[in-house]
């Protein structure tokens, strides 16, 4: 193989590598409290945000890119933001491509989470607090552990999700090298332009990534199946 | 059961209707995104003054080339390039002597702000923006032709890093009119009506600072004996159909 291909395809690797990770990060930060959230309340607000957090996954990413598109850019709310708070305007950059990824992935990270805060029930917490555990202290020694399985399954299916993920990255990356070019745009990059050797090269790797990942999953799942009750 | 019996007369009609949808001349055509506008029109007026119905189908010449490779029963291809029927036809998927420029494509600078794309393309020289908009020019042939005026400028060098790129020209041209770009090389029909630029400002590329961006047709092997396709790729090169082309801002 060509060597600036290679060089190319390399790039991309780490790119989309970096991408899924602080992706993933950003993620269990933002949909744990969420997740919470969504499994204690009793407000009338949770059905509106329970399925405003699930949009993403209804939502065809072109749909769901143009709209971050326009949001991101000059006129649109988050754009006036960034540029009033003096980060300029985010669409083609690599924090712009993270802050797509989040909205993207979020229904994956707040379903196991949340799933798994439910599963644990109202118990554990009334006995930490009989036993006079502040509230904070509880969710952190008693029901985040507990929660532990939800929040493996998220953190990988966010990782994977965001390799995966094509047509947000299309729609606002602009295939800039080492910024904004990732796997999935390579490999359509590749197709379109006729260049199959190379994008099956990169589709195959993609592939068994894929496939390690989920049999990964699968076995992370069994275990924290044996170890919970 | 009385309820669902007009449902019941319904699937029945619409299947009684079936072998005739079958029956009528129907041309399935493959039509590079950057000629939809277009198309559109002369596949009205085809019908109506032929009988025959074009069956439009738009989306990126490269993907349409991969799924007629992959057995896609288009009659007839509207590329946005010359290379993919030429490719089409040494790959014996494309009719050979069937291939003939319907459109050359002209390339433009634009920007939705008023004033800031001058005649002169003095707003390359002195870039006072971040990001132009330009599509990939290895997918693209407008991207291509983009490059090729660049270099023509002397000024890739100094314009690459604030390129980025479409991965068509409708998603380029979308860049830019959402403003996330301040400008961007677009196709001329994208932004053209009336015979005028629609709105902001435009420099439209002298055609000797790049190749020209020839669109070219061809009859593909599943259209080899359709009488509807060779009347299609006939009506093209009217002039009913070239005055069209011309209205959106395409050579012929």
């Amino acid at each position: 193989m060509n060597p600036a291909v290679t060089a190319e395809a390399w790039q991309a690797i780490v790119l989309t590598l970096q991408l899924a990770t602080l992706s993933s990060l950003l993620l269990l930060l933002i949909a744990t409290p969420l997740a919470w959230w969504l499994s204690q309340t009793r407000s009338g607000w949770r059905t509106p945000i329970g399925a405003l957090v699930t949009l993403p996954l209804v939502l065809p990413p072109t749909v769901l890119g143009f709209y971050i598109l326009v949001l991101l850019g000059p006129h649109g709310w988050i754009g006036q933001w960034t540029q009033a708070v003096g980060w300029g305007v985010l669409s083609f950059s690599f924090t712009g491509l993270l802050i797509g990824s989040v909205i993207f992935s979020l229904p994956f990270a707040v379903q196991p989470i949340q799933y798994a805060f439910e599963a644990i029930g109202r118990r554990p917490m009334e006995v930490a607090a009989t036993l006079r555990a502040r509230p904070l202290d509880a969710f952190f020694s008693v029901a985040l552990p507990l929660a532990k399985p939800g929040i493996l399954t998220a953190t990988v299916l966010c990782f994977a999700h965001t390799v995966g993920e094509f047509g947000v990255v299309l729609m606002i990356g602009g295939n800039i090298p080492g910024k904004t070019r990732v796997v999935s745009t390579q490999i359509y990059g590749h197709v379109e332009a006729m260049e199959y050797a190379q994008a099956h090269w990169l589709a195959a790797a993609m592939l068994a990534f894929s496939f390690a990942v989920l049999v990964a999953l699968s076995r992370l799942k069994k275990r924290s199946d044996r170890v919970l009750p | 059961m009385t309820l669902r019996l007009p449902r019941c007369f319904a699937i029945t009609a619409m299947l009684l209707m079936l072998p005739m949808t079958v029956l009528a001349a129907e041309v399935p055509v493959a039509v590079a995104a950057n000629f939809s506008a277009p198309m559109k029109i002369i596949a009205q007026d085809f019908e109506r003054d032929t009988g025959h119905k074009a069956r439009l189908a738009f989306g990126a010449t490269g993907q349409f080339y991969a799924q007629i490779r992959n057995g896609a029963p288009f009659a007839v291809l509207l590329s946005a390039d010359d290379a993919t029927p030429t490719k089409l036809e040494k790959e014996g998927l494309g009719v050979i002597g069937s291939r003939f420029t319907y459109a050359t494509g002209k390339l433009v600078l634009w920007s939705k702000k008023a004033g800031l794309v001058d005649g002169q393309a003095d707003v390359l020289r002195n870039s006072p923006f971040d990001k132009i908009a330009v599509a990939n020019p290895k997918l693209s042939p407008y991207g291509a032709a983009a490059m090729e005026t660049l270099d023509t400028m002397g000024l890739r060098e100094r314009i690459a890093p604030k390129i980025v790129e479409g991965s068509n020209i409708a998603q380029t041209f979308q860049f830019v009119a959402s403003e996330n770009a301040a400008l961007g090389f677009v196709a001329l029909s994208q932004v053209f009506e009336n015979g005028t630029i629609k709105e902001g400002s435009a420099w439209i590329v002298p055609a000797s600072m790049h190749a020209p961006i020839k669109q070219d047709a061809v009859l593909l092997s599943a259209g080899r004996d359709s009488p509807a396709a060779a009347a299609l790729l006939k009506y093209l090169q009217g002039d009913k159909a070239k005055a069209v082309i011309r209205a959106f801002g395409y050579e012929r």
